[in-house]
């Protein structure tokens, strides 16, 4: 690829978009959000949360409700239809043209634009070369395999130079092995181009590869907007706690720098020095963050379910007060149901929500 | 099964669906007991007849050269010429016409929409006399389009009793299951490829010329060999609107009837058939192929 | 929604007049039925006596159309279900010419069909006067449609996967048709079935050669009043046409609204 490729880095600014639907009823309540030059912004969330509006808001297929308005630096381009906007995007279903080749796809926003033949042909083959399908140019879609699909629909969608380009659940069609092979290739892509990105997914793993931030969303609300570390470690609430990843929930309190967990564990755990804020009433943890000691363990549970997953073991346990944890143990490590186990906490490793 | 589909006549296939059970031999004499009496029925009431219908073309006074006279004979060759220009002519109309009702009217949701496509389709069954007496209605000599023109202009335009009338006649006929057609294969279109066209920045005639015209291309070459068979065989609507138009079914009827002319009757209708079944299955073949190829 | 710019008023408009081209002859035909002079217009008063008179000429039609339709009707579902069953059982080249031919009568003209069944059977027996000799026609003709219906949803249904599960349950073959692919195809037969109807009773291109004077369709009474009486007693009579096949064109626009919504 030439260096010299690199696209405009803009901005994008919502401003109290909201969408409520023609029978009544909200699909997204009015939101705010800033989304920098050049980064790649991932919403993710369960169906229905409005992440895909959203989306649709900034493309320009939707358009938000009385004084919401969208900007693209310092435009707005709120009443700009979409084939006005210069957007790039992607769909899960690929949406080729099934009656063009695949350089005649890629080459399409090109004809419509009408640059000159010549210069049309250079710039698709450069940009398929781009997505390593060069000897493809040639192709009818339907001679292409799903991840080769998406590839040229990233093409196409990127060889008009857009000022966004919008991925709409771009793998979620693809088998696994695939799904992984694509999204390098697609993080390389946004990358080395610098072209600010919006990635919609319900794929929390897409979302942490990709995202330079994650906007997670929940019935038509931002739940929380950060980093995916920020997201993962600091949940500023309960549904992304529940949400992102998998989570315990235990129950106790803190005081005076130091904690103690309560009733589910029998006896109360002797207390542990605490550095967060005093008051917390429930503490999180994440399964590999609660090992398996040898000797010396906080506490006491019953291996009730073992799950192997290759890399680990994932057990659910019970303590001897009836409460279940999920926990996280090495792959090689073997466990009966029944068999006892002896658990550690690390103070430090544990979360508390924002009150 | 839709009307959608049922009403352009033969509802297409969706070959290759998981629907197919790949039997075993184990079946086959049950399946082959359960396609017999269709078949047995199939084969003495139409293959048969058919057969003895082409023994007695060529068993006339000319011979076998009764299956040339179809070129060879003026009357009939210019029969066979008008009749194809017709067809043509009706197919071409009709397939604008209705392309443009029809994706207007799955592209927009308006008050009276559901109203508008009943009206659009109630046509549907006619039967050719029925539908030459509408076009008696409209321009026939006590029609409508008559008292309109003689209240305007004092003359009154009468057109009902020729090839005109029939050409009206048979787009009344056509349009209906045509813009069924184009309606069902329309709604089928992904919703994406518009938005795909549009955020490369494509104009709506862009839109429908690059992307859901090519789109509806097997829809349309089906719909419109379909009723370029129709009107090729279509009888009701001439008989009805005058025995003199010089269509190649009213030739037959007149040869049969008029002239007890069997041989020639039988030559002209199997000709007929020929052509208008070897329009069908080109058409079938190769919007299939397209099918194929649009994956 | 996006504004509606002048395009969407002239495709409106368009569309307008097409429906107006398809609706103004039905509307005009069913009011001349009703009215008194059709020359002088409506001025000359409501009647029901062309309604009577053609009673009185061809009700024998309207029943001859009735007994031929639903007998049609009844032989294409024993013939053609059966079939489309076996077809869509079977994947190889053979099946599919055995559906390439059955779709034949479709593609053959009425007249060479009708000429060949003349010079074939009308000489055996009482059949060429008699009704059956139609129906035999009709047979020909609507089958296709009965046998494309079904064929088209027990292809779109997992018919495979929900035999093989019936038979997993220990059920045998006569359970299976019955029990598992009839209910599953219903709206297909339901479909085909009303096509049927509609097409037989609207039947002329064959009917008008196969008829005899004893053997009257209602398409055939029609050809002979367009030809022969005032242009009220015609309009009645494809009024009462009209209200003849309402009922089924309602039915399968209603089905078919059914199939949209539940896809």
């Amino acid at each position: 690829m030439p260096s010299n490729f690199h696209l405009d880095a803009v901005p994008i600014r919502l401003q109290a978009c909201g969408k409520s639907w023609e029978g009544g009823g909200r699909a997204l309540e009015p939101l705010d959000l800033a989304i920098r030059g050049g980064e790649t912004i991932v919403f993710l969330g369960p169906s229905g949360c409005g992440k895909t509006t959203t989306l649709r808001i900034i493309a320009g297929l939707e358009s938000p409700d009385p004084g919401g308005r969208v900007f693209f630096g310092e435009e707005d381009v709120t009443e700009l239809p979409i084939e006005r906007r210069n957007v790039g995007m992607v769909f899960q279903s690929y949406a080729l043209f099934p009656n063009m080749t695949v350089i005649e796809n890629v080459a399409y926003g090109l004809k419509v634009r009408g640059v000159p033949r010549v210069e049309r042909a250079a710039r698709a083959e450069e940009m398929l070369e781009m997505v390593k399908l060069g000897e493809f140019a040639g192709r009818r879609i339907d001679q292409l395999s799903g991840g080769q699909r998406q590839r040229v629909a990233l093409a196409r969608a990127l060889v008009v130079r857009p000022r966004v380009l919008l991925l709409d659940e771009p793998l979620t069609a693809l088998d696994a092995k695939l799904r992984d092979g694509l999204r390098l290739e697609i993080d390389r892509l946004l990358r080395q181009l610098g072209i600010t990105a919006v990635y919609v997914t319900h794929d929390q793993g897409e979302a942490m590869a990709l995202g330079d931030r994650i906007v997670v969303m929940a019935e038509g609300r931002i739940a929380q907007v950060g980093t995916p570390r920020e997201i993962y470690y600091r949940p500023a609430n309960a549904f992304v706690a529940e949400f992102v990843g998998t989570m315990n929930r235990l129950s106790g309190e803190a005081r005076n720098g130091r904690m103690r967990l309560g009733p589910g564990f029998g006896v109360a755990l002797a207390s542990l020095p605490w550095s967060g804020p005093d008051g917390a009433q429930e503490f999180l943890v994440r399964p590999e963050d609660i090992d398996l000691a040898e000797e010396g363990g906080h506490f006491d549970a019953r291996v009730a379910a073992s799950v192997f997953l290759g890399d680990r073991t994932r057990l659910v346990v019970e303590t001897e007060g009836g409460q279940p944890l999920t926990v996280d143990a090495p792959g090689r490590a073997d466990f009966a149901r029944g068999q006892s186990v002896a658990l550690r906490l690390d103070p430090n490793r544990l979360l508390t929500l924002p009150a | 099964m839709s009307l959608r589909d049922a009403s352009s006549l033969l509802p297409p296939l969706r070959r290759g669906g998981r629907g197919r059970v790949r039997s075993g031999g184990r079946d086959l004499p049950l399946l082959a007991g359960m396609i017999a009496p269709a078949a047995a029925v199939f084969g003495a009431f139409f293959l048969l007849p058919l057969a003895r219908l082409f023994a007695i073309g060529g068993g006339g006074a000319e011979g076998w050269a009764a299956y040339a006279t179809i070129l060879t004979d003026a009357g009939h060759r210019d029969g066979l010429i008008a009749t194809v220009l017709l067809s043509a002519a009706v197919t071409a109309a009709t397939l604008a016409a209705s392309t443009v009702a029809g994706l207007f009217l799955v592209r927009h949701r308006f008050p009276g929409h559901a109203l508008l496509v009943a009206m659009l389709t109630f046509p549907l069954a006619f039967p050719g006399v029925v539908v030459g007496f509408m076009v008696i209605m409209l321009a026939g000599r006590q029609g409508l389009l008559g008292t309109i023109t003689q209240a305007l202009f004092g003359g009154k335009l009468v057109f009902a009793y020729s090839m005109a009338g029939l050409f009206l006649g048979y787009l009344y006929f056509s349009i209906p299951r045509v813009i069924l057609t184009v309606m069902a294969a329309a709604e089928k279109l992904d919703p994406r490829l518009e938005e795909a066209a549009r955020s490369l920045g494509a104009t709506r005639a862009q839109l429908v010329a690059h992307v859901i015209l090519p789109a509806l291309k097997p829809a349309l070459l089906s719909a419109g060999a379909l009723c370029f068979a129709t009107a090729m065989g279509a009888f009701g609507t001439a008989f009805t609107l005058a025995t003199r138009i010089n269509v190649l079914p009213m030739i037959i009827y007149t040869e049969f009837t008029l002239q007890a002319n069997l041989a020639t009757a039988a030559a002209l209708s199997l000709v007929l058939g020929l052509v208008t079944w070897a329009v069908l299955a080109a058409a079938r073949s190769f919007a299939g192929s397209s099918v194929a190829a649009a994956g | 929604m996006r504004r509606r710019g002048l395009s969407f008023w002239a495709q409106l408009a368009f569309t307008l007049l097409l429906c107006a081209f398809l609706v103004t002859p039905i509307i005009l035909s069913m009011l001349a039925g009703v009215t008194a002079n059709y020359f002088v217009g409506l001025k000359s008063g409501l009647t029901l006596r062309w309604v009577e008179e053609v009673w009185r000429l061809y009700a024998d039609t309207i029943f001859l159309s009735l007994r031929i339709a639903f007998a049609c009707l009844g032989c294409t579902l024993l013939l053609g279900v059966p079939a489309a069953y076996a077809l869509a059982r079977r994947q190889g080249p053979a099946a599919r010419l055995a559906e390439e031919l059955l779709m034949m009568p479709v593609a053959v003209p009425g007249l060479a069909t009708a000429l060949a069944l003349i010079v074939t059977y009308g000489g055996v027996g009482d059949l060429r006067s008699s009704w059956l000799f139609i129906l035999i026609g009709h047979v020909l003709f609507t089958l296709p449609f009965m046998v494309r219906s079904v064929l088209a949803v027990m292809t779109s249904v997992d018919l495979r996967t929900l035999e093989e599960a019936a038979a997993s349950l220990g059920a045998g073959f006569a359970r299976r048709f019955f029990g598992v692919v009839l209910p599953n195809c219903a709206s297909g037969i339901l479909a085909g079935s009303l096509m049927v109807l509609t097409l037989s009773v609207g039947e002329f291109n064959l009917t008008w050669l196969l008829h005899t004077p004893m053997t009257k369709t209602l398409p055939v009474g029609l050809a002979d009043s367009y030809a022969s009486l005032r242009i009220e007693v015609g309009s009645a009579y494809t009024l009462v046409f009209f209200l003849m096949i309402v009922p089924s064109l309602i039915l399968l626009q209603a089905l078919a609204r059914r199939a949209r919504s539940n896809p």
